[in-house]
């Protein structure tokens, strides 16, 4: 068992022929993804890293079988790639461009779940399910297979989490980049929830950043539901000025309720395991778990 | 992005937004003309200079250099002049800038609008904004106007009202009229108002904004409704296609080393610690501006050189970092994953030969690929670095070198 991607998922590539998309598409095959193909409007027929490349998600459906696909596509046509995704049929859609307007994801995500399908970013690493599948950017080897989930807004400070949690002896079962951008496909308590529910995962790891209020959402949930397993938490942002956008689009301090403060307040008040410094998530995480 | 009360209020009007008229000028000289011209087009005998700066509470906020406030009233022609020389090229402290201030380069001359009729003129807040929640554009509005919305939000929440839109079918007619009775408006004013809500949202989705917010919308004592402050957000993912509004970017609003930063394609804001910092990655590079605080220092800066960290970024930000005078050490934070630690280990030696007279220690955590080989590089290189791999290790380092 994991969440949202295994051995047996049949990943498609949107912006396949693209300089990023050839590059990951490479990696995630190297790494041992099924990857069964992709999509390039306009290049359809053509074969890219010895795998098919359609003009449309429909076609490379309806040929492949494909149920996952991850989004290369450029900001100004990603949500339009997204929803071809979604209206093929296709129930994993991760996205990771970065620097698409607020606008046409307000569109996206809504008429994503009205298909029935899960969007995870954009401007995420993607979603990684240890010796089964990476579907993301990230770097495979620091993820070792093991019983720990990890969620997170970062990119690579979620390959910091993963390396602590596996150089304490632990290993990762699946990791979610969820993104961070002020409209994501899936919530970190949605998240959560998913890792909650999975069998082979027996505790969570869950980063944060200042903006918005996913953090405390998910915190309450857990809370609500029992804390069912050890949950790691940690904020970034503790020393970010208000109304300072730091570096992703929806890290920024509105309000009083969107500082690394606050959420962490409302983390530990729910019961989760609040760590002030990115340097123990492993150390806590293992102490959480003996 | 944010833009000028005058280049907001020039944008809303265009999208049939009923505004506080106005002309900007940056001379004392030319504040008299744009008044002159403001009474032939509107009749008003009175005059509001005010300051065009991007931040809030210029009304309140005062001029170091003479004392005026950000925004003042002249009540004829002859006190534009010596009015608008008391603003212009002055600095502008108010509760947003902070102590520095900012500098006035231009003011707005704007007709009077709060002048006496059968009615008392009566202030409202409106504002449109993303609610990350629902992932919708809420539209926010209280009686409580010219007031501050957090304030107001803590003490009289239930004087706000929210109209959330659904972005399947924009904003409804009845949304409008709801939010316009929930002002106690009737009659021509009520009328005003749910046109003034309609235009103003149109404005909102065409210029992919990202927030608006009018403190104060006002009804005159004549029941019209007037936009007479406008604070404008523009999404900056979405400026590409708005290549008109890209161009009001006033680059003298922004700190300088920003700026330069953006040039060289570096993500940087400059903060007022001591120790500067370089990562690759947002969350880390917050995450790493923490672990400083808790080292007993203080973040100088954010600064993301991006997923491809090379021997150019790595000089660039070197020379963005040192130019900032607090700075007395530097916290060097990469996690190589399909970056590998060893060209960045180049790349930092390379950077620092080239820059030649670093005098801050400088301290290099480089994790993940080849990050042994890394840390050799750098331990090798003779030069005055001190290098890490477990990000622990790092923070004790930084706490070593403040000591």
């Amino acid at each position: 068992m994991s969440v949202l991607v295994n051995k047996d998922s049949k990943i498609i590539v949107q912006g396949f022929t693209g300089s990023e998309g050839t590059f990951h598409a490479g990696q995630m095959i190297e790494y041992g993804s099924n990857v069964v193909g992709g999509v390039t409007p306009g290049k359809g027929g053509q074969t890219h890293l010895d795998k098919p490349v359609f003009n449309t998600v429909k076609e490379a459906v309806d040929k492949t079988g494909a149920d996952v696909t991850i989004i290369f596509v450029p900001p100004a046509f990603a949500a339009d790639a997204i929803m071809e995704a979604a209206d093929a049929g296709i129930k994993v859609i991760v996205t990771i461009t970065e620097g698409i307007p607020v606008k046409d994801m307000m569109n996206a995500k809504p008429y994503a779940k009205s298909r029935g399908a899960v969007l995870v970013g954009p401007n995420c690493p993607g979603v990684i399910t240890p010796e089964e599948a990476k579907v993301g950017i990230m770097p495979g080897f620091v993820f070792k297979k093991g019983k720990v989930g990890i969620v997170s807004k970062s990119g690579t400070l979620t390959y910091e989490a993963a390396d602590q949690v596996v150089k304490a002896g632990m290993g990762i079962s699946t990791a979610i980049g969820i993104g961070g951008d002020p409209i994501i496909g899936t919530s970190t308590k949605e998240a959560v929830q998913m890792l909650m529910e999975d069998p082979e995962t027996e505790g969570i790891v869950m980063i944060g950043e200042i903006g918005g209020s996913y953090e405390a959402d998910a915190a309450k949930w857990i809370k609500e539901n029992g804390n069912k397993k050890p949950v790691v938490g940690f904020i970034a942002g503790q020393t970010a000025p208000p109304g300072r956008r730091m570096g992703h689009a929806g890290a920024i301090i509105g309000g009083k309720d969107d500082t690394a403060e606050a959420k962490m307040r409302i983390m530990g008040e729910c019961g989760l395991h609040v760590v002030d410094s990115p340097a123990d998530i492993g150390a806590v995480m293992k102490k959480a778990l003996s | 992005m944010n833009i000028h009360e005058y280049q907001a209020k020039e944008i809303l009007k265009s999208y049939g937004v009923t505004i506080q008229e106005g002309v900007v000028a940056d001379t004392p000289d030319k504040a008299v003309e744009a008044a002159k011209e403001l009474n032939r087009e509107t009749g008003t005998e009175w005059y509001v200079i005010k300051a065009q700066i991007h931040a809030g509470g210029r009304g309140k906020g005062k001029v170091n250099e003479t004392g005026s406030n950000g925004v003042v009233l002249a009540k004829s022609l002859d006190e534009v002049g010596p009015k608008a020389k008391d603003i212009l090229g002055g600095t502008l402290v108010t509760h947003q800038t902070g102590a520095e201030g900012k500098k006035v380069n231009k003011v707005l001359i704007a007709q009077d609008v709060y002048y006496p009729g059968e009615s008392d003129p009566k202030e409202y807040y409106l504002s449109i904004l993303l609610d990350r929640g629902t992932g919708k554009n809420v539209i926010m509005a209280s009686t409580e106007g010219g007031m501050d919305i957090e304030t107001v939000a803590e003490e009289t929440p239930d004087k706000i009202v929210k109209e959330w839109i659904d972005p399947a079918v924009g904003l409804q007619g009845f949304q409008a009229r709801k939010v316009a009775f929930s002002l106690g408006l009737e009659g021509d004013a009520f009328k005003g108002m749910v046109k003034f809500i309609f235009a103003l949202y149109k404005a909102y989705e065409a210029t992919d904004a990202s927030q608006f917010e009018i403190n104060p919308v006002l009804k005159t004592s004549d029941n019209k409704i007037l936009a007479v402050d406008a604070k404008v957000n523009i999404d900056d993912n979405a400026l590409y296609r708005h290549k008109d509004i890209a161009e009001l970017r006033d680059l003298t609003e922004e700190d300088p080393l920003e700026v330069e930063a953006g040039k060289s394609g570096l993500n940087y804001v400059k903060l007022d610690g001591n120790v500067g910092c370089m990562v690759n990655g947002a969350g880390l590079a917050m995450a790493t501006m923490d672990i400083i605080k808790l080292s007993g220092g203080e973040p100088a800066n954010f600064l993301d050189v991006g997923g491809g960290a090379n021997a150019q970024t790595v000089e660039a930000g070197f020379r963005i970092i040192l130019k900032d005078p607090n700075v007395k050490a530097i916290l060097i934070n990469i996690f190589g994953g399909i970056v590998r630690c060893d060209r960045v280990a180049n790349g930092v030696v390379e950077a620092y030969k080239n820059i030649g007279d670093i005098n801050v220690p400088i301290i290099v955590r480089l994790q993940g690929t080849n990050a042994e080989e890394g840390a050799k590089i750098i331990e090798d290189s003779g030069l005055k670095v001190t290098s890490a791999i477990v990000l622990k290790d790092a923070a004790e380092k930084v706490k070593e070198v403040l000591s």
